[in-house]
Order: structure tokens, then C-alpha cells, then sequence
């Protein structure tokens, strides 16, 4: 009996341990350096679209962005501009809404087809119904940019963060973070800057 | 009668200036907000940081201008930093203060660059609204939140941050 207990108490470490474990990695999320794991999301026009799907791409711009935060809508045409700027050079843009339409109504998959198609985005826009996408990334706020390398198969986090330095105001921009990484990126160079902040609408989780 | 008169119009006049006075919003740079973070006095701060456009913020502020009322006997203060464009102002932020009849202090932070001052203010905080910081330099105490509060979970935390 003695022993028992040391050992049942071992027992439920263990359980607990691998519980912790097992938990998907809601708040850490990806670092630079990290694999990013592919996905299979819906796309506006309706077809599932993964990672891997994209043979050509050397990588890929990935943003969680939205239909209603204000933020987002401020930076809308920029990452319509990056698209254009950055697909021909082998890093198209891939947007990914995650927000729970059951909180925002306007960022339901019928409001992201007609958002899509009004801009006429030359990108998939996808719906990350479970928010599974959005919980591995570690994406907290729209819009949130993480930029992509094809290492092989794998897809690697080359950059995290910011578009650029003023949100208001494309024409006043001073620092460009993610075309100053991307310059580096697409030169086969780490970028000197990986990591940046900036304000955003939180992401409406579902309700648990 | 002519008292009565004197009375309404002391009232009204009264009114007039709390109004006007919740009206004022101080614009501020980053330091001038570090110098107000860092009063080494034993005073517990409530620092919100919100905006106009941000949902989940409307639906907590309440919350937090309440405490200003309830906390009146004690050493708490809430401090609403406004991150929305100072070219919002007079359009959104001033309004929006009247409207919700805010008696705590309001300030608007006028930076364009979130990479530079978030991590000033805090390096925890990843750049989504609502934040929430608690803080009480003669304790050395400081806690910060990136989520949106109900009533009940505010009070909680604070209480917690007190004892």
C-alpha cells in the first residue's frame, strides 16, 4: 500500500503531464524558425487550398485579416498591392479570415465571397472555420502577416508581424518591415528584421 | 421664484462643466504616457488602452470608468489611453466620451509607429485591443491583460492586485 501511492502519484504526473502536452498550442504559436504545418482551407470560389498545392511557390505571404476590423480595411489595398507586387517574384499572398461569424456577421463566408469579389483579390481568401489555423500560427490580432520559405517540402516562418510603420496612411509610411524583409527573403537572406509589432483587432474566438 | 431660478442655473451651469471638463482629451506621445506610468507613488493604475472602432472595447469600458466611482475613497486610478487616430478626435473620441458620460481620465496617444511603442509599453503585448494594465510602483507591482474583461472578472483581478 505503501508503495502504491508514490507510484499511482507518478501515475497521474504523467497523465497530467501528457495532457499538457497534447493541448493544442493555443497561445505560443509559431516563432521564426519554426515549420509551419500545412492546412486545407475553404477558399471563396469554394475549393480547398493548402500549402502545398502551390508547386511554383518559393513561399508565401500569409495575413489573418478580416472584413470588419478597421485596421484591416485600412491595410486592405496594401496587401492587394503586395500580392501584385510579391506573386510574380514567387511569394503570393494568402489571406486567411478566422474570426467567428457567429460574433462578426460580416465576416461570414457569403460577406468574404462578396468582399473578395467587389476588391477583385488575385489571392485565395479562406475561411478558417475551426480557428485551428489561427491558434497554430499564434495569430491574435487582424491583420497579423507571417511570411513563409520553402525550405524543400517544408514551409518555414521567415517573418512575423507588421506591413509597415503607420496605419492611417499608406503615403506617410516611413518603414516598410515587410518589404524590407521580403527584399532580404527573396535574396535568399535571413531577414534582419523577423519580428514586429502592430495594433489590430483582437480575433473573435468562438465562444468555448 | 428668483432663488429657484439662481438654483437651475447653478445646476445647469454645474452640468455645463462636468461635461466640459470629461470632454477634454489630452493628447500624448509616448513619453509624456511613460512619465504618467511611472509616478512612484502607492497608487494602483488602471490602464486601459481601447478605441472607438474596437468592439470588444466599447462593451468593457463601462467596466472600467465605473471603478472610478467606486474606487473613489481609495488609491485607484483609471487611466483610458484612446489608440485611435488623433485625426479622430473631434469626430469619434470626444462624442463617443460624451455619450458614455466617461468620468475617468481619457488621454489619446498620438504615435503612428506600433513596432516602436508597444514593446515600450509593455513587452508582452502583441498589438491587440483591448489591453489592460495594472500597476502600483511603490509595490513594484505590474500586471497586464490582452483580453476583453466582464464586470465581475475586472473587479476580481483588481482586488487580487490590491491585497
Amino acid at each position: 500500500m505503501k508503495k502504491l501511492f508514490p507510484f499511482l502519484a507518478s501515475l497521474l504526473v504523467l497523465a497530467l503531464s501528457s495532457f499538457v502536452i497534447l493541448r493544442p498550442v493555443a497561445d505560443a504559436g509559431y516563432q521564426v524558425g519554426d515549420k509551419a504545418a500545412d492546412f486545407k482551407l475553404k477558399n471563396v470560389d469554394g475549393k480547398l487550398v493548402s500549402l502545398a498545392d502551390n508547386k511554383a511557390a518559393k513561399g508565401y505571404i500569409v495575413v489573418f485579416t478580416c472584413n470588419t476590423c478597421p485596421y484591416a480595411k485600412a491595410y486592405e489595398q496594401r496587401i492587394i498591392n503586395l500580392n501584385t507586387k510579391y506573386a510574380p517574384q514567387g511569394y503570393p499572398v494568402v489571406a486567411i479570415n478566422p474570426n467567428d461569424p457567429a460574433t462578426v456577421p460580416g465576416d461570414s463566408f457569403a460577406e468574404m465571397q462578396k468582399r473578395a469579389k467587389e476588391k477583385k483579390y488575385a489571392f485565395p481568401y479562406l475561411q478558417d472555420e475551426t480557428q485551428q489555423v489561427a491558434h497554430q500560427f499564434g495569430a491574435t490580432r487582424t491583420p497579423h502577416l507571417y511570411v513563409l520559405t520553402r525550405q524543400s517540402t517544408d514551409f518555414v516562418v521567415s517573418y512575423i508581424g507588421a506591413i509597415d510603420d503607420n496605419s492611417e496612411d499608406a503615403k506617410l509610411v516611413k518603414t516598410k518591415y515587410l518589404e524590407n524583409a521580403m527584399t532580404e527573403l527573396v535574396a535568399g537572406k535571413p531577414a534582419s528584421v523577423s519580428s514586429t509589432k502592430a495594433i489590430g483587432c483582437t480575433i473573435k474566438w468562438k465562444k468555448a | 421664484m428668483n432663488q429657484l431660478k439662481l438654483i437651475a442655473a447653478a445646476v445647469s451651469l454645474l452640468l455645463f462643466t462636468t461635461a466640459v471638463q470629461a470632454q477634454q482629451v489630452q493628447v500624448i506621445k509616448l513619453p509624456e504616457l511613460q512619465k504618467r506610468l511611472s509616478r512612484p507613488t502607492d497608487t494602483t493604475y488602471v490602464v486601459n488602452f481601447w478605441a472607438t472602432w474596437c468592439g470588444p472595447c466599447v462593451k468593457e469600458l463601462p467596466h472600467f470608468d465605473k471603478l472610478t466611482t467606486t474606487y473613489k475613497n481609495q488609491k485607484v486610478k483609471v487611466l483610458l489611453v484612446s489608440m485611435d487616430y488623433v485625426s479622430q478626435l473631434d469626430k469619434k473620441v470626444k462624442p463617443f466620451i460624451v455619450k458614455n458620460a466617461l468620468k475617468s481620465d481619457v488621454v489619446l496617444l498620438n504615435e503612428t509607429d506600433p513596432n516602436t511603442y508597444l514593446t515600450t509599453i509593455d513587452p508582452k503585448w502583441t498589438g491587440s485591443l483591448p489591453f489592460t494594465l495594472l500597476l502600483n510602483n511603490a509595490r513594484h507591482k505590474r500586471i497586464t491583460f490582452e483580453q476583453e474583461f466582464t464586470a465581475e472578472e475586472l473587479q476580481k483581478q483588481l482586488q487580487a492586485f490590491m491585497r
